[in-house]
């Protein structure tokens, strides 16, 4: 349930993104109609179940939602979720980001990491999570450990393209007028990566938070994927839907907040804003 | 500066295609410090070739390039400025430690971009993109300054007063200067000599001190004689070369 909504919105904003802002009127009149249209039919599906432990109506997640964020156990778990989505984040971005430079820099890193890089890509998410579990041990470490390494390939891919494309021409500019090192990656290569990053970045935050959510079901004595695990053992689906519910707006609202803006920047120069 | 060689260019062969095609052969000549040197040659007879190894870009050919140890500055055939950054920040880019603070204002003055430092790439023409890409070459104080017919796609008489401009500042800094041009007018007012690059592969045709400008008769007859030699050179619009 929440990895759907959380692709759904995900999709919404895509395609928002492509309409522009000449046509703001009917996006986003056709995205709350579209949004009442969904809890209508919850609402719908719950009378027709009539059983709030099957399919609780939206009323009542809402209010199991709001008793939970009261009585400080929601806070304490979503701190400890988003604490690990942040990390865990910095960790797959930091590394993918590096490791995808150098493979779109150079033909030989290349062909020393493609291999792994498609071995990593291929891993399904719960055979990492096991066997970093297994040979780590059931702590933080392994915990960000394992989503990093699921994360990491897809930053890698996505920087890697950018570094690919990197512009020989003012590569040369460097060259001749003997840039610094610093110099050349603050203003000729960063620039460059820019849209690249972010678009990894945007991506990869969405992706960050189910993964984390998988890791906190199988080992982690606290967070959002434990507490869902928990609700699964007493089939308790009002309080699987308001956490799941909870978390994916605080992750589209840090996606809107934060990463839409800085995304947006990324490419202005190219735009021609 | 080693010695009185500001650069000694010495190109045995330089080939394409790995070995399939040789553009460059014999090319041989050095440049005293100060000494402003137009390099003529019709259109892809291995012009910017010849720039692209002097400025150490290119190193596959055999030969070797000796540069003295100062600071170079270059204008490519394409502006290349860094679109994310505004005219000034593009020449405080390039402007390293070592290198005095650019003095931004009066160089845009001197290209004729005059407070156009705040203007993004994009916004400029492309020959206001050269003149900024001009502007930055001299804001690092070159001891060399490589030009790739910077002046072309300006209107003729702003390209003159550019070219102009140029050889006043370079003779004022004591910079040597190589500059690849088809204006034959303008490298005989501006150039203390004139090289001839033609042929294939290319060798060099012609190595000529130009006459001091006062002589304008010296000249004159210079610039017949050259057109006479080689038909594709004068007024900067390209002509198939008959075979010399």
């Amino acid at each position: 349930m929440t990895t759907e909504s959380g692709a759904k919105t995900n999709l919404a904003t895509a395609n928002w993104s492509k309409v522009g802002w000449a046509n703001l009127s009917w996006p986003v009149g056709g995205r709350f109609v579209s949004l009442a249209g969904f809890a209508v039919l919850w609402w719908i599906g719950a009378r027709l179940a009539a059983s709030p432990q099957f399919l609780p109506s939206p009323a009542q997640v809402l209010r199991v939602a709001w008793t939970a964020l009261l009585d400080g156990d929601m806070p304490r778990d979503i701190g400890a979720t988003l604490l690990r989505v942040v990390v865990a984040f910095g960790v797959s971005m930091a590394a993918g980001s590096v490791a995808g430079y150098f493979a779109g820099r150079s033909a030989r890193a290349n062909a020393l990491m493609d291999p792994w890089l498609t071995i990593a890509l291929n891993l399904p998410v719960l055979v990492v999570v096991i066997l970093v579990y297994i040979w780590v041990g059931l702590n933080e470490v392994a915990a960000v450990l394992a989503v990093a390494i699921v994360k990491a390939p897809t930053v890698m891919v996505t920087v890697r393209e950018g570094a690919r494309a990197l512009d020989p021409a003012l590569e040369e500019v460097a060259f001749v007028y003997r840039l610094p090192r610093l110099r050349r990656l603050r203003w000729i290569i960063l620039p460059q990566l820019a849209p690249y990053l972010a678009a990894a970045g945007r991506g990869g935050l969405s992706v960050t938070w189910k993964i984390v959510l998988v890791v906190e079901l199988l080992g982690r004595p606290n967070g959002v994927g434990f507490a869902l695990n928990l609700f699964f053992q007493n089939f308790n689906v009002a309080g699987i839907l308001a956490y799941g519910l909870v978390f994916a707006v605080i992750m589209l609202v840090v996606e809107a907040a934060l990463l839409q803006p800085w995304e947006q920047r990324a490419n202005a120069w190219r735009r021609g804003a | 500066m080693p010695g009185d060689v500001a650069l000694d260019v010495c190109i045995e062969a330089k080939t394409f295609h790995a070995g399939q095609a040789t553009v460059l052969r014999e090319v041989r000549f050095r440049a005293a410090p100060g000494e402003f040197i137009a390099l003529f040659g019709p259109s892809g007879v291995g012009k910017t070739t010849t720039l692209r190894i002097v400025l150490g870009l290119d190193t596959a050919f055999t030969g070797r390039v000796r540069r003295g140890r100062g600071r170079i500055g270059v204008v490519f055939q394409e502006p290349r400025l860094a679109p994310w950054l505004n005219v000034a920040d593009n020449l405080r880019l390039v402007a390293t430690d070592g290198v005095p603070a650019p003095d931004i204002p009066t160089l845009l003055d001197e290209v004729g971009l005059s407070g156009g430092g705040g203007h993004m790439p994009r916004e400029l023409s492309l020959g206001m993109a050269r003149r900024a890409a001009l502007a930055r070459a001299l804001a690092v104080t070159p001891d060399l300054l490589v030009l790739d017919e910077p002046f072309a796609s300006t209107d003729p008489q702003l390209g003159a007063s550019l070219a102009t401009m140029t050889a006043r500042w370079a003779r004022r800094r004591g910079a040597t200067v190589l500059l690849a041009t088809h204006d034959l007018d303008q490298a005989l007012a501006v150039a203390d000599r004139v090289l001839v690059l033609f042929g294939h592969p290319a060798t060099l045709a012609a190595d000529l001190a130009v006459p001091e400008a006062t002589d304008g008769a010296a000249v004159a007859l210079m610039r017949e004689t050259l057109l006479l030699r080689f038909p594709f050179l004068g007024t900067g619009e390209d002509r198939p070369a008959a075979s010399p």
